[in-house]
Parts: structure tokens; sequence; C-alpha cells
């Protein structure tokens, strides 16, 4: 990689941080309304994940999905409007937070129902091969997914049709408030792959560049008819499930010694460590993230609300 | 003019709109090898291959699911629910993501799907085999439902709703697949989604039915003619959106609507069809409205004499009207 390169990941981990603390504080003050998912803790994951995709791999998540919008190339302008429900946010003020979106960037939407996205990345993926086209839906799905129906169907079919799916499962070890292994009956989420065959592996996902470079290969084999694999991406979250979880199922020592892991604090000794960067250069990167997001604060504030018609609008395709 | 089933013709429009778009795909349990388990997909297996006639495992929310994910792609799927009974774990895709999904992308993305379903009782398939499930469909905007009850309309209406751009549920009355008969024209032609169809004119009394009920209320109507009274029967075909206008010069022809339908009374698709009578025709009325459905029990029994008493047949029908047209 480029040294350039190197910045860009560490710049869209910091868009991402700085975006959820002040989005956060935006809930607080009541500019946000609903529910609203932090990823902070998580941010490596997708960023090392999508920056390995090329522009015809699709991207498919679940319902934390800022993160995810900002790597597949959203705005922050279009995030920080979509959370505060404006027009001039990526799903025009109709989805929030949940519901992020832009096909235009291969983004094909955050997803609110724990795991319904799945069958339909299963989908995504058969056009591909329908239409001879070479390319790999990445669906992306939290631990508490892995034991609803949606994913035990979804891998049996995208494996037994072959197709060109990498399941990624974050496994941020808390389905809500439920610990993985009291939900689930193996705790190590990769092993339900086995019970399908299909090749599996597990990560760091505190660590960018592990998550990239796994991501890169994994890709390049499914790319060239590996069939579908799954791939587990430990990590933590930070914060809450959502804005309003008192978080009584975990203890605070446990988060701060998860903490002391944060991606971010890792990534800068990495970059610093095999000096790629220097402090001095990842501060600056750090005061461009803090611009970025005050503007797209500035931007989503100062956009107007979507018109009262646009409740009818976009029920049925009229032709 | 060729004379064929309602399955025929439903079979020959997929083969039609198959050979005509090379998008279009079928996805279904044994659609393939077996031809279906009604045989409405016979001989596409061998005609279009294994990649477009595709035999999915038993799991329909998946289905479903494939089918909305390829659509989003620009396919146009018709996915195959062996029988309707068996649609509720793919629920949540149709009623969550199919039919939100042009709303919630604000127009961006579109679900051209088609998810078919052979429904209804009267052919002994028990509790699990011989539901009708239109009015949940029929709730959901976003949704378009459609029910043929003849093989020209049967033909016409699943072409159109191949190429509709929204998702459509075809929903077909399985006890008329090979029982109701009708003239198909060689030539090419559709049948739009939406309007009604006034299908025997009448003076006395208005009948709105569809599916199998609309060919037993023809029948209805017949007896009923012997009589001198003069039934009017409307053939809704499109569920949702509703066409309300067909609805409402009906009534206010003849001042007295009968609502037939074999999915149980109470929150089915009559109430809605009362309803909008009751808002928009009120002063029209000459009799309260009257609705002729299944009982509010949970399923359709086996034994035959509760099966014959569960369903609506022309003779329940003509007794309703006949009622109805003396008020």
């Amino acid at each position: 990689m480029e040294k350039l390169e190197y910045l860009d990941l560490y710049q869209q981990m910091v868009v991402i941080r700085r975006l959820e603390e002040v989005a956060a504080e935006l809930y607080q003050k009541g500019k946000i309304g609903g529910f609203l998912h932090l990823y902070i803790g998580q941010e490596a994951v997708s960023t090392g994940l999508i920056s390995a995709r090329r522009p015809e791999d699709r991207v498919i998540t679940a319902y934390r999905d800022h993160g995810v919008a900002i790597n597949c190339g959203i705005s922050a302008n279009e995030v920080m409007a979509e959370l505060l429900g404006k027009v001039t946010g990526c799903s025009r003020g109709k989805g929030g937070s949940m519901h992020l979106a832009d096909v235009s960037k291969n983004f094909w939407g955050g997803h609110a129902i724990v795991g319904a996205h799945l069958p339909i990345a299963v989908g995504l993926a058969l056009g591909d091969v329908y239409k001879d086209r070479k390319a790999v839906t990445i669906c992306m799905f939290g631990d508490g997914a892995t034991n609803i129906g949606f994913l035990h169907e979804a891998l049996n079919l995208s494996k037994v049709w072959n197709l060109p799916v990498l399941w990624v499962c974050e496994n941020n070890q808390y389905g809500m408030g439920t610990a993985v292994e009291r939900a689930s009956a193996v705790s190590e989420i990769r092993q339900k792959a086995c019970g399908y065959g299909m090749k599996n592996e597990a990560i760091n996902g505190m660590d960018v560049i592990e998550v990239r470079e796994t991501a890169l290969r994994i890709l390049e084999e499914i790319r060239n008819g590996s069939g579908p694999q799954l791939l587990e991406i430990d990590t933590y979250r930070f914060r809450g499930h959502s804005m309003g979880d008192p978080e009584r199922y975990r203890k605070a020592e446990e988060v701060h010694q998860w903490q002391e892991n944060d991606p971010i604090g890792i990534y800068r000794r990495y970059l610093i460590g095999r000096e790629v960067a220097t402090e001095a250069e990842l501060n600056e990167q750090d005061g461009l993230a803090e611009q970025i997001v005050q503007k797209a604060v500035e931007f989503a504030e100062a956009s107007p609300e979507p018109s009262p018609e646009e409740l009818y609008a976009h029920v049925y395709v009229e032709e | 003019m060729p004379e064929m089933t309602l399955i025929e013709a439903i079979r020959q429009a997929m083969d039609e709109e198959m050979a005509r778009d090379p998008n279009v795909f079928i996805v279904g349990e044994d659609v393939g090898k077996r031809g279906g388990v009604f045989r409405a997909t016979m001989g596409l297996y061998e005609k279009y291959g294994e990649s477009r006639v595709i035999d999915a495992p038993l799991a329909e929310l998946s289905i479903v699911g494939v089918g909305i994910g390829a659509a989003l792609y620009g396919m146009r799927p018709i996915c195959e629910i062996q029988f309707a009974d068996y649609i509720f774990p793919a629920f949540n895709q149709i009623v969550g993501e199919a039919a939100r999904m042009y709303y919630r992308s604000n127009g961006e993305w579109t679900v051209p799907v088609v998810i078919r379903a052979p429904y209804g009782g009267g052919i002994s398939g028990g509790l699990y085999h011989s539901q009708s499930v239109e009015a949940f469909f029929a709730h959901v905007p976003g949704l378009k439902v459609v029910i043929p009850s003849n093989p020209y309309d049967a033909k016409g209406l699943l072409k159109s709703a191949i190429r509709d751009p929204n998702p459509v549920m075809f929903f077909e009355p399985k006890k008329g697949y090979r029982l109701i008969r009708g003239e198909v024209p060689e030539e090419e032609y559709l049948v739009p989604i939406g309007p009604a169809k006034i299908s025997r004119f009448g003076r006395d009394v208005s009948i709105f039915a569809y599916g199998m009920m609309h060919y037993y209320a023809l029948q209805a109507a017949e007896m009923l003619a012997q009589e001198g009274i003069e039934a009017e029967v409307v053939d809704l075909r499109t569920l949702a959106p509703v066409d309300k206008t067909t609805i409402l010069e009906s009534v206010k022809r003849t001042g007295k609507a009968l609502i037939v339908h074999e999915d149980n009374l109470t929150l089915g698709y009559g109430a809605e069809v009362a309803a909008i009578i009751a808002e928009y025709a009120f002063t029209d009325l000459d009799a309260p409205v009257r609705r002729l459905a299944g009982p509010d029990v949970p399923g359709v029994p086996f034994s035959p004499p509760l099966q014959e008493w569960f369903m609506p047949n022309p003779e329940k029908i003509a007794n309703a009207a006949r009622e109805l047209a003396r008020f």
C-alpha cells in the first residue's frame, strides 16, 4: 500500500469515530430521534473489509451501518443528514440511521430486521452468476443473526448453488444485551459454517490491516470460484447496543479492557511504529476528520425537512 | 380460439415471458425436474435449463428472499410457493422487505418479483393445504395482489405481473386449475393489473367475487336467472390496488351488494369492499351489504361434510343473492 492509502484507512476510521461521537451528542440534545446504534469500537472491521473490495463487489449489512456507509463512500454530509431525517440524506430522510443506502456506491443498505437481508444477499449473488459477472457479494451481520433461521437457509443455499458470497459475521460479543455464549450453542461463530461444508476462519477485528489482508485474500479466492466463505471478525462495541442501553449486562472492566485494544489506537501505533506516518501527520488527519464532521453537522442542520407529499411518494412504481 | 385449462394458461404465460425476456426465471420447490407439484412449470426445465428453472430447497423465506435480491439486481424472478399455506415463513421477506424497498430507497430500488401460490379449499387438502391468504397481503401498501378466475385473465394478468416493476402476489385458485376451462387467443395480449371486470350484467343485485368464488358466482347467477333475478357479477381480479370505481358503479346500478370469498369472514377482503361501499355509495343502497365467506374457524377442515359446510358454493351464493334481491 502507498502511504496515502494507509492514511486514507486512518482517515475513514477517525471520521466514523468522530461522526458517531457527535451523533451521540445530537441524539442527547434531541436532534436525532428514534434509535441510534453506534459502531464505535468496530471501525476496523468495515474499514479493513471494504477497503479490500473492488467497485463491482457489493456490500449489504445490518442496522449498525454508519461506518459501513462511510467506508462505501457515502459522504459524512449525507450520513449526518439522514440521521437528522433531512431530505438531503442518502435515503432522503425516509430511512434514518438503520437504513442508509446508495446503490451507486454498491452499498445495498443497512437492514433493520436481524438476518432478513441474508437471503436477499443470496439473490444478489445469484444475479452475478446469472449474468456471468465476476463480483462478490459481501454480506455483513452480527453474532445475534447467527441464531435465526435466515442465516441457516442462506448459508445452505449459497453453498448448494456455489455462489460468490462472503459472509462476514461481526462478532461484537453481544446480541443486544445477551452474551454470545448465552444465545448461541457454539460461541465460535465460524463453526456454524462447518455444517454447510463452507470454508471459514476467524480473525481479530481490532486490527484493520489484518482484516484488510484477510479480506483481500478471501475475496480473491471467491472471485476465483472457491464458492461462499464465512469470515468471523471478532470485535467489540464500546458503547451500548443503542443509545438507550443502560449496559447492565456487562462489567465496566470488561469494556475498559477492550478499549485498551482500540482499533484506532492500534492502527496509530502500527503506522508510527512502521514509520508510515508521524504522530503529527496523524494528528493532522484527526483535525481534518473533525472539520469533515463539523461541516456535516452544519450541512445536516441547514438542510430542509422532507415535504409532506414525500409521505405518499414511492409506494408503487408508476410506469 | 384454443380452449385450455387455468393451469395451462398459467404455464403458457410463464413460457412466453421466459422466451421474451432472458431475465425472467423461476425458483421454487420442485419447479424444475418435477415440473411443479401442480405441474404449472411442466416442460419449462427441459426448455430453459436448470439456470432458469431453479429447484430450491424446502425453504420459503429463502425462495422469496432470493427473488427479492435478484429483482433488486434487475432480474424478473417468479417465485413459486408450493401451497399458499406455506407462505408464512416468507411473510417477513414479502411484507417487510419486498413491499418496502421502493419506499425506503425513495424510488431507487425496485423489486419486480412475482410470487405465485396456489390457494383455496374444496380439494380435501385439509387444514394446511386449503388456505386463502390474500387478505394478509392486500393489507400491505407496496404489494399488488392478483387472483385470476379464468384462463384468459390468468394468462394476461400473469404476463402483466411479470412485467410489472412492483412486487406482485399472484394467487391461483387451485381447485380451478383443471376444472376451469376457457378460450385463450393465440396472439399476444396482456390483461392490465388494476381494473375489475363486470363479467355478467344484471339489474337486481351485484355479486363481487374473485378466483374460484367468481366461477361459482357465475353459476349462481345462471341459477337466479331461471327465477327471473338478474344478478350482476363483478370479478375483482386485482385485490390491491383495489378498483373502487367499478365496485361503486355496479352498486349504484343495482343498489345491492353481495361479496363472496372463501377466506374466513372476519377482516377478510369483503370487509374492505363493504367499507368502500358504505363510505362512498351509502345513499345508493337499497339493502344492507351482505358478505358470504368461509366461517371463522382456524382452517378448512378435512372431513367431506365439514369441508362442504366451510366452502361457499353456487347454491349458497344463489341463496344469499336471492335473499338480498328480495329485500
